[in-house]
C-alpha cells in the first residue's frame, strides 16, 4: 500500500532523498517525464490528452495544472554531543515538546534506535512536575558509551525521525508522518489513473516543515494556472468542554481550506471543488479558517499569481509519532479529486467580472 | 592589504540599512582594481564581477555579504530630545549611555539616554529601558534640533574598532563588515588566481531588515551556485557551548535544510585539502542570512553558508579573530580555484558523491 | 472629490479574499478612464494610463480588501464562531454590527463567563447573533466572510467611516486618474486583493508589470490622541511621506523626490516613521530585481475600527502630491 510505503520512509525536511526515491518508482512508469529539481523537488509531468483546440483559451499552450504534496516530515537534527555521550538536537519544523519524553527514534540514514527519557517521576520535586521540559533540555540516547562514540554514530547535522510501523486498524491506519504522505499517496494515485484533458505538473516537494520552501521554486519552474495542495491536517474531534469548532473531524471527508495562516483560496476553486462533491455525493468538510499553513502559502504568491487551493484528509496527532486517518476519508479524497480534475476546463477560471 | 586596518575601516563606516551608501561607495573604491565590471542593484546592493577563464557559457558562482548594518532612526522630536527607533535587529539593552551620531542636516553628536535612576521606582531600575523612554540628546536648544533634525533622521553609533589581545578586535557592525572584508580579502587573491567561473561579488542591503538585497540581487544575477558569508555566535559567557563556535578555530560551513549538502561537502574537502581550520554548523532551519533568501531564487539555487564566530553579535562591543577573517578569505578563494567548469552537474540529484 | 465616491468605496462589501462587489464598483468608475484595464489572477484590478511613452513605468498601489470576520463554526443553537480577516482586535468587535456576502447581518456578542472578565477578550470568546435558533435555520456557512457595518459620516473636515483603510486610498487612485492631463510616464494603477492578510495580490500584479518605480497609497496611524503612543503624524498636518515602517524602509531617493515635488508645489507634508504595520510597497519592493518604492499615506486615526477617521484636506493633498509626480518627468 503506497501509503504504508510513504509514511515508512525517512525523510526530515533538508534530507528526503530516501522518501523521493520511493516516489519515483511509484509514479515513474504513470508520467511522461520526471526531474528533480536543485533542492530535491520532484516534478512528474503527466501530459494531457487534448489539444490547444479544445480549451477556449486564446494562447496556445495547454493548460497547466499544478498538483503539490510535500515529501518532508518534521524531525531532530543533531546539533552536539556531551561529554557523556548524549546527543543535543533541536527541531526541525514543528513538534510538540509534550511529546517528546519518552519517545523511540531511528536516528540516521542506518536507522539507529535511540530514546528520549527524563527525570524519574521518583526524583522530581513537586513544583517541577508539571512543567514540560524545552528541547534544549532533553538529550537523545542512542546508548554511546562518550563523546566520541556518539560523534562517530550521529554526526552534527544528522536526522532522527519517530519510529512508528505503519498499521492498520479496520477503518483508519496508524503511522507517522501522514502530514503529508498522506498527500502524496493520494497524489501518487492520481498519477497512476487515466490522463486528464490538461496537463497535470505534479510536485513533490521539500521542506515544507520549515517555511514553504520547496513549493516555492517548484511554482516558479512549473508556472502553473492553477494549483491544487494536497495535505494530512490537523483533526481536533476529541470530547471538549465547550461546544466549539472541531478544526476537521475523522469520516466526515476531505476538508477544503478557505483560508489559513498562508493563503485565502480561490474561491473559484473552492466552489468548483464542492458542487463536484455535491454532484456525486462525496461527503467534505471545510478545515476551521484561520488555522495552519500549507504549500499554497507559497504557490499562490508567485510570478503573477496562482488561484489556489488545499484539499486534506482529516489527521489525528498530527506532527506526533503516530497518527490517525480514516480510509473512507482517504479514499473519498481520491476522488473528489479526480472527479474535479477530470471536470476542470478554463471555464473555471473565467475572466473575472 | 592588511586586514587589521581592512577591518578599521568597514567597522567605522556607516551603512545602516536603506542608507548603505558610505559603505557601497568604500567598497567601490576598494574592489575596483580587482573586478572586471561594477553596478548598483535596483534597492543599492553592491554587484561585481571578475570573469572566469573558462570557455563560454561560463557558469556563476555568487559571493553574498550583506554591507548594512543596524541603526536607529528618529521618530519624533520632543521639547528637544529624539524619539528612537530601531533599523533592524537593534539591542536597546546595550544602547543606554551610548554615542551616536545624528545625520540631520549635517551630523551631530549626540548621547542616548533616559530619566536618572534616582527618580525612577526602585522596580523599574532593574528592568532594561524600554524604547519609549529612551532619547537621543544632541546638546542643543529645541529650535535649533528642529532646523537641523527631521524625522526619519538616521542615527548611528559612534565606535572606533578597539585591538585587543591575540589578534582580537572589537567594535560596531561587525555584523557583517567581518564578512565583507573576508571577501574583499578574497578578489584581492582572485586577482593572481586562475579561476574558470565566473564570480559575482555582491555587497547586498537591508539584510537585517528583511533579506532585501539578497532576494533582489539574486534574481538581478541570477546565479548558479551561491555562498553566503555572514557571522555566527561566537562562544562567549552566557551562551551554551552547543550554540556556539570558539573565536580562533575558523569560520563555519553551514549543514542543514538551508544549504546544498555537496556544496558544503566540496567547501569542506577544499578546506580539508588546504589544512584550513573551520567548524560544521548544523542549522535545523532558518539560518536568519541572505542563504535563506538565495536558496529559492527563481527555479532555486544551490547556496551555502560561510560564518566568522563573532562574540556579542548586535553590540558595539563585536568581537573577532582576525585569523578568521583570514581563513575565510583563503577558503573561498581556494575554493573558486577548485571550482572546476563542470562542477554543476555534480550537484544533481543522481550524480555519484564526490569522493573523500 | 466628490463624498459620494468616497461613501460607494467604504460602504461596498470587500473582506480579503471575496473582493467581487468592491471590484465591480471601483471599474465602473476606473473603466472610461483607462488606456486598458484587466484582472489579475489573484483578482487584482489593473487600470493602465499610457503616457507619451518618454518616462518610466510606474506602478501604483491601493488595496480594494477591507479586514473582516470568517465564520469557522456554527454552533447548535445557530450561533456563528469566527476568525479574523486581517488584523481585527477583539477589542473593537464587541456589540458591533456585520454584514455577510449575502447580505445577512449579524451582531457580535460576548461570552459573560470568562475567566478574568476584566482582562480584554479573546476573538474565541466572540460570537456573532445572526437571529438563527439553530444550526438548521443559520444562513451563515464556514468560510463565509463578513465586513464591519458602518455608515459614512462627516464632521466638518473630518471624514469617518469603516474601511477608510483602504478604500480611501482607492479614492485617491481614482481621483488622480480622473485628474491626469499629460504624463510622460506608463502608469498601472493597481487596485490590489488580499493586502490585509498577505500583501499578495500587489505583490503579483507588482510582478506582472515590473515597474521602474512604485507608490503605495495607504492610511497611516496618528500620534495627536489622547496617551497615544508617540508619533509624529498628526492629521490634517497633510499626507505623510514614509520613511519607515515594518516591513519596509522607503527607498532614499523615492522619498526625497517626494519630499522635493511636495515642496515645489507648496503642499503640506509630513514624514511618517511607523513603528507597527506596513503596506502593499513592502512586497512590491521585492518583486524581480527589486523596485525603488515609497508610500504616500494619508493620516487615519483608529485604524482598524469601525470608525476610521481621515481628513478631506489630506486625502485632496494627497491627489495633489501624486499628480505633481505624475505630470513631470
Amino acid at each position: 500500500m503506497i501509503l504504508k510505503d510513504l509514511s515508512e520512509a525517512v525523510g526530515v525536511a533538508g534530507d528526503e532523498r530516501r522518501v523521493g526515491e520511493v516516489v519515483i518508482d511509484a509514479v515513474r512508469e504513470h508520467v511522461d517525464e520526471v526531474q528533480v529539481d536543485t533542492m530535491g523537488n520532484i516534478l512528474a509531468l503527466k501530459r494531457g490528452t487534448t489539444g490547444p483546440d479544445l480549451t477556449s483559451k486564446p494562447d496556445e499552450r495547454p493548460m497547466r495544472v499544478m498538483l503539490a504534496a510535500h515529501i518532508d516530515e518534521v524531525g531532530l537534527m543533531v546539533v552536539g554531543h556531551d561529554s557523556d555521550g548524549f546527543l543535543q538536537v533541536r527541531s526541525v519544523g514543528g513538534i510538540d515538546a509534550r511529546l517528546l519524553p519518552g519517545v523511540l527514534l531511528w536516528v540516521g540514514p542506518e536507522r539507529i534506535p535511540g530514546i528520549i527519557g527524563i527525570k524519574p517521576v521518583h526524583l522530581v520535586q513537586q513544583e517541577e512536575s508539571r512543567k514540560v521540559a524545552t528541547i534544549e533540555q532533553l538529550v537523545v540516547d542512542v546508548g554511546a558509551k562518550n563523546k566520541d562514540e556518539a560523534k562517530t554514530l550521529a554526526p552534527l547535522g544528522t536526522n532522527a525521525t519517530f519510529a512508528t510501523q505503519f498499521r492498520e486498524l479496520g477503518p483508519t491506519v496508524r503511522g507517522k508522518a501522514f502530514d503529508d504522505r498522506a498527500g502524496c499517496a493520494v497524489l501518487v494515485e492520481i498519477l497512476r489513473g487515466e490522463p486528464f484533458p490538461f496537463d497535470v505538473w505534479a510536485a513533490f516537494t521539500v521542506q515544507e516543515e520549515v517555511g514553504l520552501r520547496g513549493a516555492r521554486i517548484a511554482a516558479y519552474t512549473i508556472k502553473p494556472d492553477c494549483a491544487f495542495v494536497l495535505e494530512g491536517t490537523v483533526a481536533d474531534d476529541l470530547p471538549k468542554d465547550k461546544d466549539t469548532s472541531p478544526t476537521t473531524e475523522l469520516g466526515k471527508g476531505p476538508a477544503i481550506t478557505v483560508m489559513d495562516r498562508s493563503f485565502i483560496a480561490d474561491r473559484r476553486l473552492v466552489r468548483h471543488l464542492t458542487s463536484t462533491a455535491e454532484a456525486l455525493g462525496i461527503p467534505y468538510q471545510v478545515k476551521q479558517p484561520g488555522i495552519g499553513g500549507t504549500d499554497a502559502g507559497a504557490i499562490h504568491a508567485t510570478r503573477e499569481g496562482v488561484p489556489s487551493v488545499t484539499v486534506a484528509i482529516p489527521c489525528r496527532y498530527i506532527h506526533s509519532p503516530v497518527a490517525l486517518l480514516s480510509l473512507d476519508d482517504y479514499d473519498d479524497t481520491v476522488r473528489l479529486m479526480r472527479e474535479s480534475l477530470s471536470r476542470l476546463t478554463y471555464r473555471t477560471l473565467e475572466e473575472r467580472e | 592589504m592588511e586586514p587589521i586596518p581592512l577591518l578599521k575601516q568597514l567597522s567605522e563606516i556607516n551603512g545602516v540599512s536603506g542608507y548603505e551608501e558610505p559603505v557601497r561607495e568604500l567598497l567601490r573604491r576598494m574592489w575596483e582594481p580587482f573586478v572586471d565590471e561594477m553596478r548598483e542593484g535596483r534597492l543599492g546592493s553592491l554587484i561585481a564581477l571578475k570573469r572566469g577563464s573558462g570557455p563560454e557559457p561560463r557558469p556563476g558562482l555568487m559571493l553574498a555579504a550583506h554591507m548594512d548594518e543596524i541603526g536607529l532612526m528618529v521618530t519624533g522630536i520632543d521639547k528637544g530630545f529624539l524619539r528612537i527607533t530601531w533599523v533592524g535587529g537593534t539591542d536597546e539593552r546595550v544602547l543606554l549611555g551610548q554615542e551616536v551620531i545624528v545625520h540631520g542636516q549635517h551630523d551631530l553628536p549626540g548621547v542616548v539616554a533616559t530619566r536618572p535612576p534616582h527618580v525612577l521606582e526602585h522596580a523599574e531600575r532593574k528592568e532594561t529601558v524600554p524604547w519609549d523612554k529612551l532619547f537621543v540628546d544632541v546638546g542643543l536648544p529645541a529650535p535649533e534640533v528642529e532646523q537641523i533634525v527631521a524625522v526619519g533622521d538616521l542615527i548611528t553609533i559612534q565606535r572606533e574598532m578597539a585591538v585587543l589581545k591575540n589578534q582580537r578586535v572589537a567594535g560596531k557592525a561587525f555584523d557583517n563588515r567581518a564578512s565583507v572584508a573576508a571577501l574583499t580579502l578574497t578578489l584581492e587573491q582572485l586577482a593572481s588566481t586562475q579561476h574558470p567561473w565566473d564570480v559575482w561579488a555582491v555587497a547586498t542591503v537591508q539584510e537585517e531588515t528583511g533579506l532585501k538585497g539578497a532576494i533582489t540581487a539574486a534574481y538581478g544575477v541570477a546565479p548558479d551556485v551561491a555562498v553566503a558569508l555572514d557571522v555566527t555566535f561566537g562562544k562567549q559567557p552566557g551562551v551554551q557551548d552547543v550554540d556556539s563556535i570558539p573565536l580562533g578555530e575558523g569560520p563555519t560551513i553551514g549543514i542543514g535544510p538551508n544549504f546544498h549538502p555537496r556544496l558544503a561537502a566540496r567547501l569542506r574537502k577544499t578546506a580539508d585539502t588546504h589544512e584550513i581550520k573551520y567548524h560544521i554548523e548544523p542549522v535545523p532551519g532558518r539560518s536568519g542570512t541572505d542563504a535563506w533568501a538565495i536558496q529559492v531564487s527563481r527555479e532555486g539555487v544551490p547556496t551555502a553558508l560561510v560564518s566568522i564566530p563573532v562574540r556579542y553579535m548586535h553590540q558595539p562591543v563585536e568581537m573577532l579573530d582576525v585569523l578568521d577573517v583570514e581563513r575565510t578569505g583563503r577558503l573561498l578563494t581556494a575554493f573558486i580555484a577548485g571550482l572546476e567548469p563542470e562542477f554543476l552537474e555534480r550537484l544533481a540529484w543522481d550524480a555519484p558523491a564526490e569522493s573523500e | 472629490m466628490k463624498k459620494d465616491l468616497i461613501r460607494k468605496l467604504v460602504e461596498a462589501y470587500g473582506p480579503s479574499g471575496v473582493e467581487e462587489q468592491i471590484r465591480t464598483v471601483i471599474r465602473a468608475e476606473v473603466e472610461p478612464l483607462a488606456d486598458e484595464l484587466r484582472v489579475d489572477p489573484l483578482g487584482s484590478l489593473v487600470a493602465r494610463k499610457q503616457g507619451s511613452g518618454e518616462g518610466r513605468r510606474i506602478a501604483l498601489a491601493a488595496h480594494m480588501d477591507e479586514i473582516g470576520v470568517m465564520a469557522t463554526y456554527v454552533d447548535e443553537k445557530g450561533f456563528v464562531r469566527f476568525t479574523a480577516i486581517g488584523g481585527v482586535s477583539a477589542l473593537t468587535c464587541v456589540g458591533t454590527r456585520v454584514e455577510f456576502g449575502d447580505g445577512t447581518l449579524g451582531v457580535i456578542g460576548l461570552e459573560k463567563k470568562r475567566d478574568d472578565a476584566s482582562r480584554a477578550p479573546k476573538l474565541s470568546q466572540l460570537y456573532i447573533d445572526v437571529g438563527a435558533t439553530s444550526r438548521d435555520d443559520c444562513p451563515v456557512h464556514i468560510g463565509d466572510s463578513a465586513v464591519f457595518v458602518r455608515p459614512f459620516a462627516t464632521q466638518g473636515s473630518r471624514l469617518i467611516a469603516k474601511a477608510m483603510d483602504d478604500r480611501i486610498g482607492c479614492a485617491v487612485l481614482i481621483e488622480t486618474l480622473r485628474r491626469l492631463e499629460q504624463t510622460p510616464h506608463d502608469i498601472y494603477f493597481i487596485f490590489s486583493t488580499q493586502e490585509e492578510t498577505t500583501l499578495s495580490g500587489a505583490r503579483t500584479s507588482a510582478y506582472t508589470i515590473d515597474p521602474d518605480l512604485a507608490i503605495a497609497v495607504d492610511v497611516t496611524t496618528t500620534g495627536d490622541t489622547p496617551e497615544s503612543h508617540p508619533m509624529a503624524v498628526v492629521l490634517g498636518n497633510g499626507p505623510a511621506i514614509k520613511v519607515k515602517d515594518s516591513g519596509m524602509i522607503a527607498h532614499p531617493e523615492v522619498r526625497d523626490m517626494l519630499v522635493q515635488r511636495a515642496k515645489g508645489a507648496d503642499i503640506p507634508y509630513q514624514l511618517e516613521v511607523l513603528e507597527r504595520g506596513t503596506t502593499d510597497a513592502a512586497a512590491m519592493q521585492l518583486v524581480r530585481a527589486g523596485v525603488p518604492t515609497g508610500v504616500i499615506s494619508i493620516p487615519c486615526r483608529y485604524v482598524h475600527s469601525p470608525s476610521e477617521m481621515v481628513d478631506e484636506q489630506d486625502v485632496e493633498n494627497s491627489v495633489r502630491l501624486l499628480l505633481e509626480v505624475l505630470q513631470a518627468a
